[in-house]
């Protein structure tokens, strides 16, 4: 594989949460990198710190929350170390997020023209008349019909899918390299969500963005991540190309989510559950926090908490297993949900 | 074997009054339910599917009075459950339970498990009251959870846990048909999974049958027997799950199908996008509903409404509401 251009490489982020219980560690050791032009997914269940890691990248933490470590490198620069100041120029211009609920995420007090129009005044320093015009430029590229007439409307005159659109138009106003799509379709129904990840896909090809998909739906990341980082309790447990991650998943939690998960598609005899449930962020497992869950957890997995490290298997993918490492100290034959394995020494 | 009706639905409405102007007057009407039909047998899972705002969940709630429908009836084991008066009602809804998306908001945070679990009991009188701690543990434990977490309250648990205090309230008065909505929409999948899989147990164990109402058409597709597709007020399509997925018929049925996303990369995808988003149930579209968002509609559908109908090429009890099903699947329809 060619080396690719890596617009933004984050590194072990760690942030935690101050409250009344102890502290919070959210995210714990997040790494992963986002090529020029491509999309990945950050995929993963409630808790396990995917929305967090987005929004310790634009800095967007509540005031009990702190970054602790790590360092986020967007274009060679780290976005941790900047001052408040010159991240803002980067907020919104070169980075941009969008939301899973688009009705709480724009201000039902203005219209949709005044709230695009204010990115584009502030980031591109036009005049008003100029920022309007561009509005409608903007929701005519996101597919709304009759732009100039919606221009005028405000929030609740639009229906979820349409307010998405907003959303995106608003996002993209200022030609971004990222956009963060926090779980954007998740509000909305099917026929709609694929209106609107065929929409984002659409203008990632004619812009040449990079995409940053949360979701936690593992459809959406087949569908439309180049690669993808698994979270699991504040940790990015895999990290690999898609069609690895679906073909040949590799961590025991990747593996069972995927036999977790009802399809659609095919006939299926019966779901494999995961046992058990996440550990709380007030006591997480010190070895590998999995661990509890796993159907194949040794007693160094329970003691010792792996690390985020290359395969031998060349697609840059990166493991949180001692399956994967030489210090294994199970069987090197083991059953998982069904599936026997080799675990090369 | 013998297919013993449980329940049937007879074209069943339910308007809500949208009041308005000077007066407060009943200015117009949403029709979230628009005439339905359908049957459920003892034993089966059926699910109703579609997407937000066509009436799969007002249909659970009308089901059980919990609004009373506007029109049609529900014949529960031969007893019009529309006819009767609320007090006779709630001996009916021993056998009738529901199971709500939200454990967070259907169970009273006052309460401890086992009083809620009592309570429900208490109310449809089921076992004396000296017996009951010993049936509430035993309950618990079938729903997978521990006897000794009777005594906890609901902040206690988590989200999946909750869902399964929620299923062994309904449980717990010995139902015979449970009406879950959207049950497992808001769990994680891997928890969700504990729970279908828990759904399906019950089922073999007690014989229950489910009335299953949901969005997602994958967890449809692992717990049913049939499916009943909705939109906009209306059956458009009532099939056996194989010939559902395999053979659909109706242009809403397949654009739905195609539009889930599949999670595997190398899926073949035959994407139909829909325009627009659904009408008003207040001004529902005339003749067939999904005439402003399908691909194939013609002047006939603008303005004659299509019934659910059988042809030679669908399989069982398969049916589905459109003018044109054999031109459809003959190639012969123009698409826009």
């Amino acid at each position: 594989m060619n080396e690719m251009e890596n617009i933004l490489v984050v590194n072990n982020l760690q942030t935690t949460f101050k409250t009344d219980a102890g502290d919070i560690r959210a995210v714990d050791g997040v790494s992963f990198t986002v090529p020029k032009g491509k999309t990945i997914g950050i995929v993963g269940e409630s808790g396990s710190g995917k929305s967090i890691t987005s929004l310790t990248i634009l800095r967007l933490l509540a005031s009990n929350g702190r970054v602790n470590g790590g360092e986020v490198l967007f274009k060679g620069k780290d976005l941790l170390k900047l001052p408040e100041k010159a991240m803002r120029e980067i907020r919104g211009n070169q980075i941009s997020m969008i939301f899973q609920e688009p009705m709480t995420s724009l201000n039902p007090v203005y219209t949709v023209g005044q709230q695009i129009g204010e990115t584009i005044q502030i980031h591109k320093k036009v005049g008003k008349k100029e920022a309007i015009q561009q509005s409608i430029e903007m929701l005519k590229l996101v597919g709304i019909p009759s732009p100039e007439k919606r221009v005028k409307q405000y929030p609740h005159e639009l229906s979820g899918g349409m307010r998405q659109r907003v959303m995106i138009a608003m996002a993209l106003a200022c030609d971004p390299e990222i956009l963060i799509a926090d779980e954007p379709t998740t509000a909305l129904d099917v026929t709609i969500q694929a209106q609107i990840l065929e929409l984002i896909k659409d203008l990632q090809n004619r812009l040449g963005m990079s995409v940053i998909m949360i979701t936690h739906d593992l459809g959406v990341v087949a569908e439309t991540c180049d690669y993808v980082a698994v979270m699991y309790a504040g940790q990015v447990v895999e990290y690999s190309d898609v069609r690895s991650l679906f073909k040949n998943p590799k961590h025991p939690y990747t593996l069972g989510l995927l036999n977790s998960l009802p399809r659609h598609d095919i006939e299926q005899e019966k779901l494999i559950p995961i046992k058990g449930m996440v550990p709380s962020p007030h006591e997480m497992p010190v070895g590998c926090r999995f661990a509890p869950r796993c159907p194949v957890a040794t007693e160094l997995c329970h003691n010792k908490m792996p690390q985020l490290l290359n395969t031998n298997d060349s697609n840059a993918e990166q493991i949180r297993c001692w399956m994967f490492s030489d210090e294994w100290d199970g069987d090197s034959e083991v059953t998982l949900y069904g599936e026997k394995r080799t675990i090369k020494g | 074997m013998a297919k013993k009706e449980l329940l049937k639905v007879e074209g069943l409405k339910q308007y809500f009054p949208i009041k308005g102007g000077f007066l407060g007057r009943t200015v117009n009407h949403v029709k979230a339910l628009d005439g339905i039909s359908f049957t459920v047998y003892e034993g089966e899972t059926v699910s109703i599917v579609g997407e937000s705002g066509c009436g799969k969940s007002t249909t659970g709630r009308a089901i059980l009075r919990l609004e009373e429908p506007t029109e049609g009836s529900v014949t529960f084991q031969g007893t019009d459950l529309t006819k009767i008066s609320t007090r006779e009602m709630r001996k009916f809804r021993k056998d009738l339970q529901i199971i709500f998306q939200d454990p967070y908001a259907s169970i009273n945070p006052r309460q401890t498990v086992a009083s809620l679990l009592n309570e429900a009991m208490h109310i449809q009188n089921v076992l004396p009251a000296n017996e009951r701690r010993a049936r509430i543990e035993e309950l618990l434990e079938t729903v997978g959870l521990r006897p000794y977490q009777a005594d906890r309250y609901p902040h206690e648990f988590s989200g999946g846990q909750r869902q399964r205090i929620g299923i062994a309230r309904a449980l717990s008065v010995d139902p015979k048909l449970i009406i879950c909505d959207e049950a497992v929409s808001a769990l994680d999948v891997s928890i969700q999974a504990q729970v279908l899989n828990l759904l399906e147990e019950l089922q073999d164990e007690y014989g229950l049958t489910y009335l299953f109402i949901s969005h997602d058409l994958g967890v449809v597709r692992h717990i049913s027997d049939r499916i009943i597709v909705m939109y906009l007020g209306k059956i458009v399509e009532i099939a056996d799950k194989t010939s559902l997925f395999e053979n659909p018929q109706h242009p809403y049925t397949k654009a739905l199908l195609s539009a889930i996303p599949v999670p595997d990369p190398d899926a073949v995808k035959n994407r139909i996008v829909l325009k627009g988003d659904v009408p008003s149930p207040i001004d529902p579209p005339a003749g067939c509903r999904f005439h402003t968002r399908c691909p194939f509609a013609t002047d006939k559908c603008r303005t004659e409404e299509p019934l659910l109908r059988t042809t030679s090429a669908m399989k069982g009890e398969h049916e589905a509401a459109c003018h044109y099903i054999e031109e459809i699947a003959a190639g012969t329809m123009i698409e826009k």
